[in-house]
């Protein structure tokens, strides 16, 4: 075994996409197996390695964890990326709510109608402009610092820069009105794991298409129409 | 101020009951503000107190602190009720996160419409009985102790009992075929500080009613 971790899940983001953007923040190379058969999957079921049965899964320090935010949770605290005290972690723990509920919206947008991806379309840029960018663009501003907690590199500011792009995907210009976002967005980006990162060639997955969407269907068996929030 | 933390929620389970139980385990007396109108939920935004415009809310130790998972890991932490290692910690992290996703359909259950709720009662017996209570039962036989992890007390272990508490309430012989989980919940409901809290009386809530659900639709409404 190489000792990096192995991650299990889709060969695209899905609720996987953050577990890639830390471990390569941190600077962590890890090792990817795609689920591309319904076989694969049953196998993985059949060998007891999926606790409740469903990816994510990584392979991390002899452990196959499961549950994304457990897994995130393990990976910042090991890669002293969550805070130096419970008080920085309660409010990386926080923002990373915000995000997390943020990225949920366009997480389930491939799996949308036409029509209802119209809606959800107007749901992530509505949510993104007065729910949540509006909320870490005061923190910056107030603290006037680099990074979002504790004057230090953290998981919440991956996490920001990660729902951010993710955001600019669907409107190309939706942080005009954050000069704070925007000046955090070059900061992060220009770290040289994140860097590295945003490269092509890295493990960075692209925006789901279509094949990704019948991947997961005929993996998961998931052939139910899926709903906007 | 009285010191102790300050819950802002409706008169009800919803998300917050979670926490209720974690403070309660705990041995952390609260006080509760309830939300009954659309007014008082408005004030609240427009003076600043929701980050994200949502509920649950807890004022604790100078935080105004929302985000149910950032409040219980908060909790959890700063009572020992996180395990006494990173590695540990996982565990704990897992379980928790596993139990929430069952919890949720619970939590949703009471909105979904009428012609819906056969179907969605069968979905939780069936992740009840085939994804999640097998999960424990094995954790419990294996190592053969009366906590989840560590063989101590945890956030695991009061999770997992606000869990079976709460599929028990939808389906009472739900734990017929898992003897283990038979016995945590007896060991459990004799932990004094939650023994306390299944007590009438306590800041416990019922389960949601009709008029919970008016309630919580008139608060929210956009």
């Amino acid at each position: 075994m190489s000792g990096k971790p192995k991650l299990y899940y889709f060969d695209g983001r899905g609720k996987m996409e953050s577990i890639r953007w830390l471990l390569a923040a941190a600077g962590v190379e890890f090792e990817e197996e795609f689920l591309e058969t319904r076989d694969q999957y049953e196998k993985l079921l059949q060998g007891g390695s999926l606790m409740f049965q469903q990816v994510p899964m990584v392979e991390i320090d002899g452990m196959r964890m499961v549950q994304t935010r457990a897994i995130l949770s393990y990976i910042a605290a090991k890669y002293n990326l969550y805070g130096k005290d419970l008080k920085e972690r309660a409010l990386i723990d926080t923002y990373i709510g915000g995000t997390d509920d943020l990225m949920g919206f366009i997480m389930i947008f491939p799996f949308l109608s036409a029509e209802d991806k119209e809606k959800q379309l107007a749901v992530i840029v509505q949510k993104a402009t007065s729910r949540y960018f509006p909320v870490y663009e005061k923190v910056l501003k107030d603290h006037g610092q680099g990074f979002l907690v504790g004057n230090n590199f953290s998981w919440a500011d991956v996490h920001l820069l990660e729902a951010i792009l993710m955001v600019e995907e669907k409107k190309s210009d939706v942080l005009s009105g954050f000069p704070q976002l925007q000046a955090f967005k070059a900061r992060i980006s220009s770290i040289p794991t994140i860097k590295k990162f945003l490269e092509p060639g890295s493990q960075r997955k692209p925006v789901p298409d279509h094949k990704y969407v019948e991947t997961v269907r005929r993996v998961l068996r998931m052939y139910y129409d899926v709903k906007a929030n | 101020m009285s010191g102790k933390p300050r819950l802002t929620y409706l008169n009800g389970r919803g998300r917050m009951e979670s926490i209720r139980w974690l403070l309660a385990a705990a041995g952390v007396e609260f006080d509760e503000v309830y939300l009954e109108t659309k007014e008082q939920y408005d004030k609240l935004i427009k003076d600043g107190f929701l980050l994200f415009q949502q509920v649950p809310l807890v004022e604790i130790d100078g935080m105004k602190m929302v985000q149910t998972r950032a409040i219980m890991s908060y909790i959890a932490g700063k009572y020992n009720l996180h395990g006494k290692d990173l590695k540990e910690r996982a565990l704990i992290d897992m379980y928790v996160e596993g139990i929430s996703d069952l919890m949720q359909m619970i939590l949703m259950f009471p909105f979904s419409p009428p012609d819906a709720k056969e179907k969605n009662l069968e979905s939780i017996k069936e992740r009840a009985t085939n994804r999640y209570f097998p999960v424990f039962e094995k954790v419990l036989k294996q190592h053969g102790q009366d906590f989840l992890v560590g063989n101590k007390f945890s956030w695991a272990d009061v999770q997992l009992m606000e869990a079976i508490l709460a599929v028990e309430e939808k389906l009472p012989t739900v734990l017929s075929g898992f003897p283990q989980l038979q016995v945590f919940k007896t060991k459990m409901s004799n932990v004094p500080t939650i023994k306390k809290f299944l007590q009438p009386g306590s800041p416990r809530k019922p389960p949601p009613d009709a008029h919970y659900v008016e309630t919580v639709l008139k608060v929210f409404k956009k």
